[in-house]
């Protein structure tokens, strides 16, 4: 049984803004284990981003509120204070962001960005540190790897500053990968690359990754379980095989209807969910899905537990639906024959 | 369990993360918004109306002169006295042995507030002006040279900048350079030497006639001083609202340079346009009061608060209101405007850098 | 980076060339008719404006009287008609007192600007925060001649609380102590307009860099809040500031420091152009505008060097 890095029960994350409360997360629970990698998957708005800051501690701010636990090796990562936040962030947890434009400094080069983060941690010197950094840049596959680690960001292409992100933070041995949409801002044949690298350092680096995605062609090869969110909440959550073979949720369909893919009859465009996400200061009552889906009844106006409802003991969801409907519509769905008719 | 946060950021931060994550927030028009903004604004509103206030009194200077305080702005009362709880007092002391002691002569009378009817209410200047007249007339010079300066110099500046953010090309090269140039005086030393020459003779050209001495002067140096203060960013602000589709669509359907300039443009730089009018409005009262005071704004006996300070500068030990209340004044309005324009900045949008350099 | 160099020192010249014509146009060709009684200025005998007319190619065309009055200037023949000083020789006496005041009130508004504008920021939303901000606004809305005849007032020798000289420049090499007492009000009243508007600059600029994704990274490495905020907060927010600082030095020399020179007598560049408005003497205007206005185009070739050299995106290669 490999060792339990995080488990999140019941997380909650709420910002006072002018507009009114939001709920940016709204009863998250997951858990991940060392060489585990999961998938977070869900639109922008769905709470994605805010999930992975606060399992960092980042979201901690005046207006914000907290409930819930986020355990990391048992300790609540929620009512540590800074230094014990410090100590955590980058050294055991660390994350990569979306636009590697804009998640460096443009006015250090990346050697003293990456040192600066191994000096913090470790009581190297500057020159084991800087010795690290061109390692590090090596095995992130940074070609020149000594020359060019005296570049500065705007220096490096947007690919290879997304492997400076992951070499920063990798640069402590992290037990944990956060990588918050890495691949979004890259052009798509650098995407896969990227997905790759961080698949093999995990291995390397005998770490766990969350990979939080819109896209679940991302995560499709590299992810052991899948969660999907919605509105703030989870609606499905199961090993990644199961999601893709036997999905629940309609939400979950239409992410999947909107990836190409070769396995099926050619379809005249890719299936887009229709619609937009609700507000999170104003939530839909029942299924916060329930105004997008098209298969949504008078039950759906009651919310449904996130709960075992197949075979399968893993793979929860929240649909009033019957397994057996489900198995009919989601078909027609992700053939995109709906759209057709 | 909830838990206190510790770290200090601002609002803004959470909310432009919400925001992102937030999915649809229901439109409504930015003017809309920014005054909703601005009537939650207590303070920004409570200085808009000091600065109405003060408007208000120096628009009454007139009636004030004569119903209250019974003289005019360039009335020279010395050797006269008044009225003060039924005692004769002289307005400028004539000095001389009085009981045994000798005071030196030459001395205006200080504040009397109401102790006199209304007559000096912050005294005397050294030739028996009633100093309140004269400042509430020198406020109505300070005033309209600081809003005329500030409204011709924005449109100028406006003008300009639309035509040169549309036509680009040489046009908008023309522009520019001109806009550096003024850009590379200083701004008080080009208004000194503007002023100066202008204060010889006027101006006589291009069949506009100004006589040495009208208030004329110093607003045209102020506006054309100023000009690339706002010409610039306004210009930039439009250069890059041309790469915009909008304007790219409208002119693909025909709509012709003036339609483009005043329904496209215009529009989405009238926010900023508004916030530097009113930052101007306070800067050039600024400016006025400088070149006032070294001699080359408004020219006497006309009053402005910059010349009642210089008035005032040589008496600093025995008259010291003489110096003090113009420059109370001063500081008044362009704090009032200061607070206002940065209200209406916020209000109008949060994020943008519209301010004005000194 | 010498073509960089070379291209702005270009540039720098054309303007030079467009200044200094644009000048002539405001002395000699604005006020219309005869220029020479006015360049004379009111004290001027009749042998004055002969001597100006033939000076100056009155009856040439308007190039040749332009190159007259650059050479006059230049080779410092240019004489005051009201004093009959040399103009150029003048305005050399005046410059040490002018570059002490705007030195010494630079590095104070821009210490205390920094300190300031970072304890706002740092503060924002709270009372420290809200304090300063009222401070630096009711310090921007100050004109600074006033605020120097106040502190005259109250703080100089024989006035109320007396402790600090009144006025008047002394010479570095004469008497260090003595400069340094003469200019501590002159610099803190020059200083005070832009401590208030550096801080609140910066201020702003501090909060937008605290929103910037890398300052998420640095966060999310585990740098104290005191590291972040000084090696990724602070050193880009301060770029602009020393940019700005760079063109607010110079435009001070032919701005804010001709009204506190003035009003402390420190008998600097400034206050000798301020004097002449007094006797309508042009000649001093003329020269003190065309100098301050070159030392301010070459100031901004050195802030675009230095900027060159703070934000390594726009370093030229």
């Amino acid at each position: 049984m490999p060792e339990r890095l995080i488990e999140v029960k019941d997380l909650k994350v709420q910002f006072a803004t002018e507009d009114g409360i939001v709920r940016a997360v709204d009863g998250v629970s997951f858990e991940l284990a060392r060489g585990e990698v999961l998938g977070i998957v869900g639109e922008s708005g769905s709470g994605k981003s805010v999930t992975a800051m606060t399992l960092l501690g980042l979201t901690k701010e005046k207006n914000t509120r907290f409930e819930g636990e986020v355990l990391y090796k048992g300790r609540n990562v929620l009512a540590m204070n800074e230094d014990e936040l410090q100590e955590v962030r980058g050294n055991e947890m660390s994350m990569i962001f979306q636009d590697p434009m804009t998640s460096l400094n443009p006015v250090y080069t990346v050697g003293a960005q990456i040192c600066e983060a191994i000096q913090i941690h470790e009581k190297t010197d500057k020159r084991a540190a800087r010795l690290r950094a061109i390692e590090l840049l090596k095995q992130v596959g940074i070609p020149n790897a000594e020359s060019r680690v005296d570049n500065f960001p705007h220096e490096f292409s947007g690919g290879m500053r997304q492997r400076a992100m992951i070499a920063m933070a990798l640069a402590c041995n992290p037990d944990v990968l956060i990588a918050d949409e890495p691949t979004t801002a890259l052009d798509v044949t650098i995407q896969a690359q990227i997905i790759e690298l961080v698949d093999r350092l995990k291995d390397e680096f005998n770490s766990a990754v969350i990979l939080i995605t819109h896209d679940l062609g991302v995560v499709a090869d590299v992810a052991d379980e899948i969660v999907v969110m919605y509105a703030g909440r989870v609606v499905e959550r199961a090993p990644t095989r199961k999601l893709f073979y036997d999905p629940q949720m309609p939400y979950t369909w239409g992410l999947l209807g909107s990836i190409p893919r070769l396995d099926r009859p050619r379809q005249e465009r890719l299936h887009s969910i229709k619609g937009t996400p609700p507000s999170l200061i104003r939530s839909p009552t029942g299924c916060k899905f329930r105004p997008r889906c098209p298969h949504a009844f008078d039950k759906c106006m009651e919310e449904p537990r996130l709960e075992n409802r197949v075979e399968e003991p893993g793979h929860l969801d929240r649909c009033w639906l019957s397994v057996d409907e489900k198995r009919r519509l989601r078909e027609a769905t992700i053939a995109g024959e709906e759209e057709a008719a | 369990m909830a838990t206190e946060s510790t770290t200090d950021f601002s609002l803004d931060s959470a909310a432009a993360l919400a925001a992102d994550e937030g999915g649809a927030i229901e439109g409504k028009s930015p003017w809309l918004l920014a005054w909703r903004r601005l009537r939650r604004n207590y303070v920004a509103l409570g200085f808009l109306a000091l600065f109405v206030v003060i408007v208000v009194m120096c628009l009454l200077a007139g009636p004030y002169a004569h119903h209250v305080a019974g003289t005019g702005p360039n009335d020279n009362h010395l050797g006269e006295t008044f009225t003060r709880g039924g005692k004769q007092v002289e307005v400028v002391s004539k000095g001389g042995f009085t009981g045994g002691t000798f005071k030196a002569g030459g001395i205006p009378v200080g504040p009397q507030l109401w102790h006199a009817g209304g007559k000096y209410v912050f005294g005397a200047d050294t030739q028996g002006r009633d100093v309140a007249v004269r400042l509430l007339y020198g406020g109505l010079n300070s005033l309209k040279v600081g809003i005329g300066s500030a409204l011709i110099c924005t449109l100028f500046a406006l003008v300009l900048a639309l035509i040169a953010g549309y036509y680009g090309g040489w046009v908008d090269w023309v522009i520019a350079r001109f806009f550096d140039l003024i850009w590379a005086f200083p701004v008080l030393l080009l208004a000194i030497a503007l002023g100066t020459a202008l204060s010889i003779n006027g101006f006589h050209h291009f069949g506009i006639s100004i006589q040495s001495g009208s208030l004329w002067i110093p607003t045209l140096v102020i506006s054309y001083v100023l000009i690339p203060y706002i010409g610039r960013p306004l210009r930039g602000q439009i250069l890059s609202l041309r790469e915009k589709e909008f304007i790219e669509a409208a002119t693909a359907q025909g709509a012709g340079g003036v339609r483009v300039m005043f329904s496209e443009l215009l529009p989405n730089i009238a926010s900023s346009v508004l916030v530097f009018f009113a930052l101007i409005i306070a800067n050039n009262i600024l400016t006025e009061a400088g070149l006032s005071f070294l001699g080359a704004g408004v020219q006497p006996p006309n009053p402005s608060w910059g010349t009642l300070i210089a008035d005032g500068q040589s008496r600093i030990q025995t008259a010291p209101w003489l110096a003090i209340i113009p420059g109370i004044a001063i500081v008044l309005t362009v704090l009032a405007l200061n607070i206002f324009g940065d209200g209406l900045r916020d209000a109008l949008d949060p994020r943008a850098k519209v301010r004005i350099e000194h | 980076m010498l073509a960089f160099l070379v291209r702005r020192l270009v540039g720098a010249f054309l303007v030079l060339v467009a200044v200094s014509f644009i000048t002539y146009l405001i002395f000699v060709k604005i006020p219309g008719g005869d220029p020479a009684p006015r360049i004379a200025g009111r004290l001027a005998t009749d042998q004055n404006i002969a001597d100006i007319r033939q000076k100056l190619h009155l009856n040439d065309p308007f190039y040749s009287q332009y190159w007259a009055m650059m050479q006059s200037l230049f080779t410092g023949s240019l004489k005051s008609y009201s004093s009959q000083l040399n103009v150029v020789q003048e305005i050399k006496r005046g410059i040490p007192a002018t570059l002490s005041l705007t030195i010494g009130a630079g590095i104070i508004w821009l210490g205390f600007g920094i300190l300031v504008g970072v304890i706002s920021a740092v503060t924002a939303g709270r009372l420290s925060d809200r304090v300063i901000t009222v401070l630096a606004l009711i310090g921007i809305s100050m004109p600074v001649f006033w605020l120097g005849l106040i502190s005259r007032y109250l703080f100089a020798e024989g006035h109320p609380l007396s402790f600090l000289p009144d006025g008047e420049y002394v010479g570095l090499t004469v008497n260090p102590w003595q400069w340094f007492v003469h200019l501590l009000m002159p610099w803190t009243v020059l200083a005070v307009l832009f401590i208030g508007f550096y801080g609140r600059v910066l201020r702003s600029n501090v909060l937008d860099t605290i929103n910037e994704d890398y300052v998420r990274t640095a966060k999310a490495k585990g740098l104290p809040p005191r590291r972040v905020l000084v090696k990724h907060v602070l050193r880009n927010s301060l770029i602009p500031i020393v940019t700005l600082f760079g063109l607010d030095f110079a435009a001070v020399i032919g701005g804010s420091a001709i009204l506190t020179e003035t009003v402390f007598n420190l008998r600097g560049v400034g206050q000798y152009a301020a004097d002449s408005v007094q006797s309508l003497d042009l000649p001093p205007i003329m020269g003190v505008t065309i100098y301050a206005t070159f030392f301010i185009v070459l100031f901004s070739v050195v802030v675009d060097l230095l900027y060159a050299w703070l934000d390594p995106r726009i370093r030229p290669t």
